[in-house]
């Protein structure tokens, strides 16, 4: 088949990229190339629209062990331990098909972890769905609720946080961002880059199907009504299969016969090969003959372009491939060597005898093209003022009781009911804190995970909304007493080739740069997804971060619920009462207008290292990060899961008390501490300049204040629960 | 006291089971699936997890993989086998238990803790526990317990009943039921009372940082019992 413009087109590429291909090639490209060349020079694999803005990404630091562009991140957590971390996307599959869509997510995510040498320890996840009331939202989150544990459970890693929201935004597109933690010796770690020649190509894992076959380009586009028929481009998922494919990669992985290994994930056996031979500057010949196949008669091109799950590339040692072959033969896994590396710097394919594809490396990896996208800067909405006739007839308990009830806000009990998150033995903070925890098995270590986004705060000023992921992950890590160490970041945007959208993708990279620097909290790894865009709507800008900490005795682990009566309350940072953005404001007064919460970087590390400090000394009962909703809704929560009261204190403040209660302003934590430890906690912030206030004490029942709040615990929990488990079953 | 874990492709509590054996004090073995001998034991154990992906359906081809020959020869000549969730599939699956473990009620994998009653203590697993309600963790998808009419009276008669779903107090009612198991059974006995196959995982709660300590109670009471 003669391969045209049209074609080429047909294959996600635009019409002068298809010319650049020639021109660079000096001839038309065949189908298989053109095959290769669509793949690698897609967004989903080149970058091509945000790598010059990930460049200013903050990526170092002393405990950086790897940083963005491997396979995952690696940071240093002290005795030859290392943590590989990483969050990725699979929000396009998982419209077309939750269940499978967010099963691979977390198949694809796994692998990309242990290919690193790394037994994957814990995985968490970010799921945002369209307004409840849409009618395809209770299905895709059923879906990818069931896809995820489905996966995760039967590989039997444990899922301890995650996140779920909804907003229209979501409506057409959903996003499912998927992050896995694994445990590594620091002096075992494998890489992707292929070195020496004439080693060995060897292929591992589950046959090639016609699955997934143009899936990497298919993240590239955007959706339309004809949707349904991408279905077909869905991976399918066997988590039996990766869980052998695990065990077999970990045991061969004890010698010293591999060179380099990459799975299989977008774009299949193209950009795994292909990223191997780029890394080491080599070439590579592969045989598509020897490549194991399910189907009959699969073309070289769908054998490149298949995206079959749970398969690797390893360039191993000459010499050791009997050995290996033994170990994937008792796991009942595919061995087979399709290939070897060569001084060519090409790619070649061979197919019953004939080279069908003949291309240099770096015409498919280095030169493929990257774009200096036009962008809009966002201004920073104005602010707005609330009048104290906006509060008039409002009454405090029900605006608690409605907040949180809020599909935002609510207990997501339901949801995580459904993921084993204590296999492995070694999970000592459930979802529903603010970070999970596991131990490093046989240590007195743990290590904190968790996954955060903020799309409003983002929709309204990205560079704000972007500073303010980043410390919402620090805060969250700081409050189960662990020291944040570094993040990964899942960026999920609409279309760059829009000013807006791209505009929105720069700033919020811009503003994650500023707060991990700021924080010396680098970002180690992450990608990007664009095109989440449905008949014109695009997404709210949604990064997710994902954040991790160490705690180095894990007996001094801090959690959020109330833990004895007559303790005293703080609230550490200062309440300005910050409306705008805020969840109250939403659902409360029907303002979606305004700027959100601004940012003080000083005041947010600050704040951080001197709860830290407290927690430290041993002087912190339980800690919650104030974050959406504000400090009655933290405090509400840690009543509901110490199952204590809370008597609150009069305000002092000059703000209306709707805007104390609810305000979203940031920097701040509810702390729980013994009466006789208040003076030294009162010293130690004093000294750091830090502004806190005590607001109450924790009571054996009922949440009141003055006499306009009085909830008792019962009632709060079941408001605070209901929604989601009856929203599901109705 | 000796212990043997099997290994099938697909367990994944295996190590979690070991960890919890040698810290109660067994000298623990691991065993593959494909082997024929079991080494010496006065404990066999049948992990959680998806033996064979759960393919055909839970337990089934364990249930007849290599090893469990042997390890249907240990039980019928008396050893102890213990199955846990996945473990207990595959000993209904060969037999050895009665019954069967279908899809939870609700449908959906439930993982919680939750209470159960010991039903019955005189056998090896039990015997001198001081607790009547013990707090253990499940993790499940198929866990919802039913045998026929002849079999429920036939466990009744002769005491089978292991552990039984309840609340905190103690009363066994549907509130406290999780999966929709048969008269709330969470395990149960052969008539010998040496095997015994039950869902909860004591594996998972044994030091007071996990989900709790009452599966350390389990291992310490086994251990001692053997002595």
């Amino acid at each position: 088949m003669e391969v045209t413009e049209k074609i080429a087109v047909d294959h996600g590429l635009k019409k002068e990229e298809f010319a650049k291909i020639c021109e660079l090639l000096k001839r038309i490209p065949n189908i298989t190339e053109l095959a290769l060349f669509s793949a690698m020079w897609n967004e989903h694999c080149s970058y091509k629209s945000s790598r010059k803005h990930l460049k200013n990404l903050h990526t170092k630091g002393k405990k950086v062990i790897q940083g963005p562009g491997e396979n995952a991140g690696i940071i240093d957590i002290g005795d030859d331990d290392a943590i590989v971390f990483k969050i990725e996307s699979h929000n396009h599959p998982s419209f077309i098909e939750p269940y499978q869509g967010a099963a691979t997510g977390v198949g694809g995510i796994m692998r990309d972890v242990f290919t690193m040498g790394a037994r994957p320890i814990a995985n968490l996840n970010s799921i945002h769905f369209g307004s409840p009331q849409n009618k395809k939202t209770k299905n895709l989150l059923r879906g990818v609720v069931k896809g995820i544990g489905g996966y995760g459970n039967c590989i039997g890693v444990p899922t301890i946080a995650g996140q779920t929201c909804f907003d229209e935004s979501y409506n057409g597109n959903i996003l499912v961002n998927a992050m896995t933690l694994g445990l590594v010796n620091k002096n075992k770690i494998f890489y992707s880059k292929a070195a020496g020649i004439n080693k060995p190509v060897i292929y591992v894992g589950s046959k090639t199907g016609r699955d997934g076959i143009h899936g990497a380009s298919m993240a590239s586009a955007i959706f339309d009504e004809k949707i349904e028929e991408k279905k077909p481009t869905v991976q399918v998922g066997d988590p039996f299969t990766e869980k052998l494919l695990l065990e077999a990669c970990l045991e061969l992985m004890a010698d010293n016969s591999i060179i380099a290994i990459q799975d299989m994930g977008a774009a299949g056996l193209t950009s795994s090969s292909i990223e191997m031979a780029s890394k080491g500057k080599l070439g590579i010949e592969i045989n598509l003959n020897k490549v194991p196949c399910r189907e009959e008669k699969m073309t070289p091109y769908e054998i490149m372009l298949s995206e079959s799950q749970e398969r690797m590339l390893i360039v191993l040692e000459k010499g050791m491939e009997d050995k290996a072959k033994k170990i994937f033969d008792k796991w009942n896994l595919d061995f087979a060597v399709i290939g070897k590396t060569t001084n060519s710097k090409k790619i070649e394919l061979y197919f019953d005898k004939i080279k069908v594809a003949d291309v240099p490396i770096n015409l498919l990896a280095e030169n493929a093209p990257m774009y200096d996208r036009k962008w809009k800067k966002n201004k920073l909405p104005q602010k707005i003022k609330f009048k104290k006739e906006d509060f008039k007839s409002l009454n405090l308990s029900d605006c608690l009781k409605k907040i949180i009830s809020n599909p935002n806000i609510s207990n997501k009990q339901w949801i995580w009911n459904q993921y084993d998150h204590t296999v492995m033995g070694d999970t000592i903070q459930k979802p529903g804190g603010d970070a999970g925890v596991v131990r490093v098995h046989g240590t007195n270590k743990a290590v904190a995970a968790c996954v955060d986004s903020s799309a409003l705060y983002c929709y309204a000023h990205p560079l704000t909304g972007g500073k303010q992921v980043v410390c919402e992950s620090w805060r969250n890590l700081i409050s189960v007493g662990s020291e944040p160490i570094a993040i990964t970041n899942c960026l999920n945007f609409g279309n760059p080739e829009k000013e807006k959208n791209m505009g929105e993708f720069v700033e919020c990279v811009q503003g994650i740069s500023d707060a991990s620097k700021y924080l010396n909290f680098p970002v180690v790894s992450g990608n990007v997804s664009f095109y989440n865009e449905t008949k014109d709507k695009g997404i709210k800008p949604t990064p997710s971060i994902g954040g991790v900490g160490l705690i180095k005795d894990y007996k001094n682990m801090i959690t959020m619920d109330f833990k004895n009566p007559d303790n005293i309350i703080l609230v550490i940072g200062k309440t300005e009462g910050h409306l705008p953005q805020s969840i109250f404001a939403r659902e409360i007064l029907s303002e979606k207008k305004g700027p959100p919460p601004e940012i003080n970087l000083f005041n947010e590390k600050n704040n951080g290292e001197s709860v830290a400090k407290i927690i430290k000394e041993k002087l912190v009962e339980a800690c919650h990060d104030v974050s959406l909703g504000g400090i009655l809704v933290a405090i509400a929560k840690m009543c509901i899961k110490g199952q204590k009261g809370a008597k609150l204190n009069n305000i002092k403040s000059l703000t209306s008390k709707y805007e104390y209660f609810f305000g979203e302003d940031q920097g701040r934590y509810i702390i729980e501490v013994k009466k006789e430890n208040l003076k030294k906690v009162n010293e130690l912030l004093k000294e750091n300049s830090v502004h806190f206030e005590e607001i109450g004490k924790v009571t054996t029942d009922n949440l009141s204040y003055n006499n306009v709040l009085k909830i008792s615990i019962e009632d709060l929990n079941k408001t605070y629960t209901n929604w989601l488990s009856n929203y599901m079953v109705n | 006291m000796k212990s043997s874990v099997i290994i099938f492709p697909g367990s994944n509590c295996d190590r979690d089971m070991d960890v919890a054996l040698k810290k109660f004090g067994f000298k623990n073995k691991m065993v593959w699936h494909d082997d024929n001998e079991l080494p010496k034991s006065d404990l066999i154990v049948l992990p959680g997890g998806f033996s064979y992906g759960d393919y055909l359906r839970c337990g089934s081809i364990a249930g007849k993989s290599n090893i469990i020959k042997s390890v249907i020869k240990f039980a019928q000549s008396g050893g102890l086998v213990l199955g846990i969730c996945n473990g207990f599939q595959i000993l209904t699956e060969t037999g050895l238990l009665p019954g069967i473990l279908q899809q939870n009620k609700n449908i959906e994998f439930i993982c919680k803790n939750v209470h159960v009653k010991v039903a019955d203590k005189s056998n090896k697993y039990f015997k001198n526990i001081k607790k009547e309600i013990l707090e253990l963790h499940i993790a499940h998808n198929e866990g919802n317990y039913f045998c026929s009419n002849n079999d429920l009276k036939f466990l009744e008669d002769n005491n089978q009943i292991a552990v039984k779903y309840c609340n905190a107090k103690g009363n066994c009612n549907l509130e406290s039921n999780p999966n929709g198991a048969l008269k709330n059974i969470a395990g149960v006995f052969n008539k010998e009372k040496n095997i015994l196959g039950m869902m909860p995982h004591p594996e998972r709660m044994i030091d007071k940082y996990l989900s709790g300590e009452d599966g350390a109670l389990f291992f310490q009471n086994l251990i001692g019992n053997l002595g």
